[in-house]
């Protein structure tokens, strides 16, 4: 009885799609861009240095018109981020989704063991790279990361580092540590690098690795004191923060005895079999949106390294990033069991 | 002193007509987000984050505050009209406000429940207003067990008291922590009880549980009861909130308890959903009428309201004061603060005096013309439950949908939702209780996770749960909270043995 | 309204028979629980306990009161009490099976035309409205919802071919 009539209804409908569709798909056949709203995808929670900076770009994008369709952001966090790979992964073919990444781009599939392997994306753009800083309570006689690692050592393991997550960058830094002093930590995974900075403010722990950006206020209010970057080079950031200092006066952690180096990403991935149309047209969003005051003030803000890549360079770049995350990660033994 | 000097600068800020303008819109957009499944206050506030961008950060900041306040308010609305809870924290409003509702008591149900955020937030601006800086400094001390003792707290305070077969309980209790343990397991970076299948990766979300088990098994109940709301007859009384309002004073205690509950959890960074079981929980056991409760209390929906939202209120203290989100909602705003160039922590206050006042301020203005706002329209929602059965019944099926889908962008969880809706439909007419089982997915692996941290911490040895005096009475009280029928029943027979 | 009867009264599944029903399935979770806890370890590592410690005992507890439940209603052989008529089971089924199939459908022709497709069912099979009135609804609440969501708060919902056809 109701079936007729119900397609009926959709039959009209039909005919008015195909009407519409045929009104609206005026070619523009020159470059390709975006037809309905992007979406940007966040493989971490709200309130993240991910988070940030993807709301940073989206708000952006939006105040400076640099698309003709919104941008949408929307937080996939499952599953250390899985969530969030596995869903762009299986939207090949669709061009109107873009992904940002944290090095959980490698620790999860690598820890969990989920059927997700960074080649399953199209690379579009490294934005910028993230630093670590080791930090340590202000109220602690620790005025150099010798002399807190020493500290470790007598301590005997009962040392506690506060990190962001499980089988990710920070423990893998706190391994590393390991590793080259043989001074011994706790290790306590926190959900988020605010509430990591916050345990150690609180004194619950005594030391962290966090992000410059997740600390900054706490070193500006003289509750943490940082002791060094875990980069090649010092920070270019000149201007005073705390105690006299800026960001570009922290030592490296190499000049102090600790020769560790990571760098977090913080760039962008396509859905997979992206043409290259597609892929230049958010190159090019991007290298506007690098360009604007705001994005500026996000770099200094957060002490980015402001490294730029595309195209091979990136994808170069990220292979080799990920077969140093699986040397690191199977000498810690984070790796998923087969 | 200095601080009430600063406050009315901050007035004087947001009495300014574009900015009441701008306060307005928010409370609307607010009430919206909260009333919509799948538009949750955190996804609202993230959504209309850029459009803010071209105002002035004090603008800003007053219209997203003005939307959480809003969707705050609507939250309840959904909970006491269809059972359906669209926020973790309006779980416990359900208990009694549905209830009252199917009573043809809609109108006193909202009225009491719109009045008791209020009350509950005006409480928690006060606190921040004058003990911002100690409260902060409280909220440093809660490490791990500390946490952890909060929830036990708030687990004993909830569950010490059950009508349902005690075994019944525990089963559905430790289903639902079971369902909370899917997933990635936080703290070795594994996934457990998934099985390969991915769509478990992101585990069992409380939203999608709470739809299935409360929405669609209330619907489909009144399906076997015969196809109606029982308060379709309810007349639409304009004057219902004055009535309402007259009665609320009797029960000033218990509302200045869910205050002091609220506050308290909501710096603490446990949150406004274990507030609002803790607050229920003790009303019931305090309450001269506690075993009416879940039978359409009034009493049962001033609690856990008030406790909720000032604990969704003093939440913004710590990421205020320390640049730590109390909530995924206050997570987004703190986003939103940094891309304003405003350093959330220690230093904000001192750095934005004019911000921070600002925003406190329309903290107090938000809050009253939300309450006008929603208040006149209690009427209004009281009448949607005279939409007939047959058609509002499919339109809450299709609004349950889109707010399982939009949790993950999940298909699977539609199908989920299905699943746990006719579970709950079998599980509710055997009398297994429903609640427990919902608190253990909200907080389940919150607890796990502090459980294990603080055992890291102190490598093994159970001694941290009463290493000092803070998480010792904690866990005291959660025991008491326990136990408190068994020691009741006790101190009367003493009682009776010593006169005897 | 329903225009039916409500079947045989005094007819239907026992109410014994339900409890066992729902004992049993507790039963088979609390089976499948341990099981995956014991997949991903159950012991205490050098680093805390694994992630299967606690879903291992949560899983023996579950089991444990369902084993109770079920030796209760087992014993307590007395009560002839129903569980719900035949008739009402009818109504109850009358709401599952078109949502059932609207959940399936969602993925396939997207939640739009779905959620017309539901309401409209409802609507005509259920209260019996006009057609009217029928579209006017079903179709009415689908295009607030469309502007709603994806226009105004651009939250994505699933799409099918009808609007990849009329370009949504």
């Amino acid at each position: 009885m109701t079936r007729p009539i119900h397609t009926l209804s959709f039959g009209a409908a039909f005919a008015l799609g195909t009407a519409l569709a045929l009104t609206s798909a005026v070619p523009t056949q020159a470059a390709w861009e975006p037809t309905r709203p992007v979406e940007f995808i966040i493989p971490a929670g709200p309130g993240g240095g991910a988070d940030i900076m993807a709301r940073t770009i989206q708000g952006i994008v939006t105040k400076h018109n640099l698309m003709k369709q919104p941008m949408v952001v929307i937080n996939k966090a499952g599953g250390a981020g899985g969530e969030g790979f596995l869903d762009i992964k299986a939207s090949a073919g669709n061009p109107h989704k873009i992904i940002i990444t944290l090095s959980n781009l490698f620790t999860t599939p690598l820890a969990t063991g989920i059927p997700f392997n960074w080649k399953d994306l199209t690379p579009v753009a490294m934005l910028a790279l993230d630093e670590f800083c080791l930090w340590v309570h202000a109220e602690t006689p620790y005025k150099s990361a010798k002399e807190y690692i020493d500290a470790a050592k007598k301590a005997n393991g009962t040392f506690k580092m506060a990190g962001t997550g499980s089988k990710q960058e920070d423990q893998i830094i706190t391994e590393a540590i390991q590793k080259i002093t043989g001074a011994k930590f706790i290790y306590i995974p926190e959900r988020g690098g605010g509430a990591v900075a916050v345990q150690l403010v609180g004194k619950h722990v005594d030391s962290t690795v966090n992000n410059p950006n997740e600390a900054i206020s706490q070193w500006k209010g003289g509750t943490l004191r940082p002791l060094c970057v875990f980069d090649s080079k010092q920070m270019p950031y000149k201007e005073v923060i705390a105690e006299g200092k800026s960001w570009g006066d922290i030592p490296t952690c190499k000049s102090q005895g600790l020769d560790i180096e990571y760098l977090m990403l913080r760039g962008i991935f396509m859905t997979p079999g992206a043409t290259k149309d597609q892929v230049d047209y958010y190159i090019g969003v991007f290298k506007k949106v690098r360009e604007t005051e705001e994005w500026k003030k996000l770099m200094a803000d957060g002490a980015f390294n402001q490294t730029f890549m595309t195209g091979a360079d990136y994808t170069k770049w990220v292979a080799t990033e990920e077969k140093r995350h699986e040397e690191l990660m199977r000498a810690a033994g984070f790796l998923a069991k087969q | 002193m200095e601080e009430i000097s600063n406050l009315f600068q901050g007035f004087a800020t947001v009495l300014q007509p574009f900015n009441i303008m701008v306060m307005i819109v928010g409370i609307v957009l607010g009430v919206i987000i909260g009333v919509l499944p799948g538009l949750g206050g955190a996804n609202g506030v993230a959504i209309l984050l850029p459009l803010t961008f071209s105002m002035s950060p004090t603008s800003a900041i007053i219209m997203l505050s003005c939307i959480y306040w809003g969707a705050l308010f609507g939250g309840a609305i959904t909970s006491i009209l269809f059972n359906i809870p669209g926020e973790p924290w309006s779980v416990a409003t359900t208990f009694d406000g549905h209830p009252m509702a199917q009573q043809g008591k809609a109108g006193e149900a909202l009225t009491a429940a719109f009045t008791s955020s209020f009350v509950g937030a005006l409480f928690a601006v006060i606190m921040i207003t004058l003990v911002a800086p100690l409260v902060a400094a409280f909220a440093l001390r809660f490490g791990p067990a500390e946490k952890f003792g909060v929830y036990f707290l708030a687990f004993c305070s909830f569950v010490g008291m059950s009508k349902e077969p005690p075994f019944k309980t525990v089963a559905a209790m430790m289903i639902g922590f079971a369902l909370a343990a899917v997933g990635l397991d936080q703290m070795t970076g594994q996934l457990r009880l998934t099985f390969g299948f991915t769509p478990l990766l992101t585990g069992f979300d409380f939203l999608i549980a709470v739809i299935g088990l409360f929405g669609i098994g209330e619907i489909l109940l009144t399906m076997e009861e015969g196809l109606q709301f029982k308060g379709r007859s309810a007349v639409i009384n304009p004057t219902v909130v004055f009535q309402t309002w007259k009665e609320l004073p009797r029960y000033w205690v218990t509302s200045l308890r869910s205050c002091v509950i609220g506050c308290w959890m909501g710096v603490t960074p446990a949150g406004a959903t274990p507030a609002s079981f803790m607050s229920y929980g003790i009303a019931k056991r305090m309450s001269k009428r506690g075993n009416n409760f879940g039978n359409g209390e009034i009493e049962g929906v001033i609690a856990p309201e008030t406790a909720a939202h000032a604990a969704g209120t003093s939440a913004l203290l710590p990421m205020l004061a320390l640049g730590v989100p109390g909530s995924p909602t206050a997570a987004v705003l703190l986003g939103g603060l940094l891309i304003w160039g405003l350093q959330p922590g220690p230093t904000l206050f001192i750095d934005n005096k004019d911000f921070v006042w600002g925003l406190i301020a329309s903290m107090y203005l938000g809050n009253i013309v939300g309450l006008l706002i929603v208040l006149t329209c209690v009427p209004i929602f009281a009448a949607i439950l005279r939409i007939p059965f047959s058609i509002i019944a499919p339109i809450i099926l299709v609004y349950c949908a889109i707010g399982a889908y939009s949790v993950h962008n999940s298909n699977f969880d539609v199908v989920m939702m299905m699943v746990f809706g006719v579970l709950g439909y079998f599980l509710k007419k055997c009398n297994y209780p429903l609640a427990p089982l919902v608190l253990a997915i909200v907080l389940g692996d919150r607890a796990e996770e502090s459980f294990r941290q603080s055992l890291l911490a102190s490598q093994g040895s159970l001694s941290i749960f009463w290493s000092n005096w803070l998480v010792g009475t904690i866990m005291a009280l959660g025991l008491i909270a326990l136990f408190w029928s068994a020691i009741q029943t006790t101190w009367t027979r003493l009682r009776a043995m010593v006169t005897a | 309204m329903t225009g039916q009867s409500n079947g045989a009264s005094g007819a239907g599944p026992s109410h014994r028979s339900v409890e066992i029903g729902v004992a049993l399935l507790t039963l088979v979770f609390s089976l499948i629980v341990i099981g995956g806890s014991l997949q991903v370890g159950i012991d205490w590592a050098f680093d805390g306990p694994r992630a299967g410690f606690f879903p291992f005992y949560l899983g023996l507890l579950i089991l444990m009161s369902s084993l109770v439940n079920l030796f209760q209603i087992i014993m307590d052989g007395k009560t002839q009490r129903l569980f719900a008529e035949w008739g009402q089971l009818g109504q109850v089924l009358r709401v599952v099976v078109p949502s059932t199939v609207y959940v399936v459908l969602v993925p396939y022709i997207g939640i739009y035309a779905a959620s017309i497709l539901l309401i409209a069912v409802f609507m005509k099979w259920l209260g019996r409205y006009g057609w009217t009135l029928v579209l006017a609804v079903s179709i009415g609440t689908i295009v607030i919802t469309f502007i709603v969501f994806e226009k105004w708060f651009l939250v994505p919902l699933p799409k099918g071919p009808i609007e990849e056809l009329l370009g949504l």
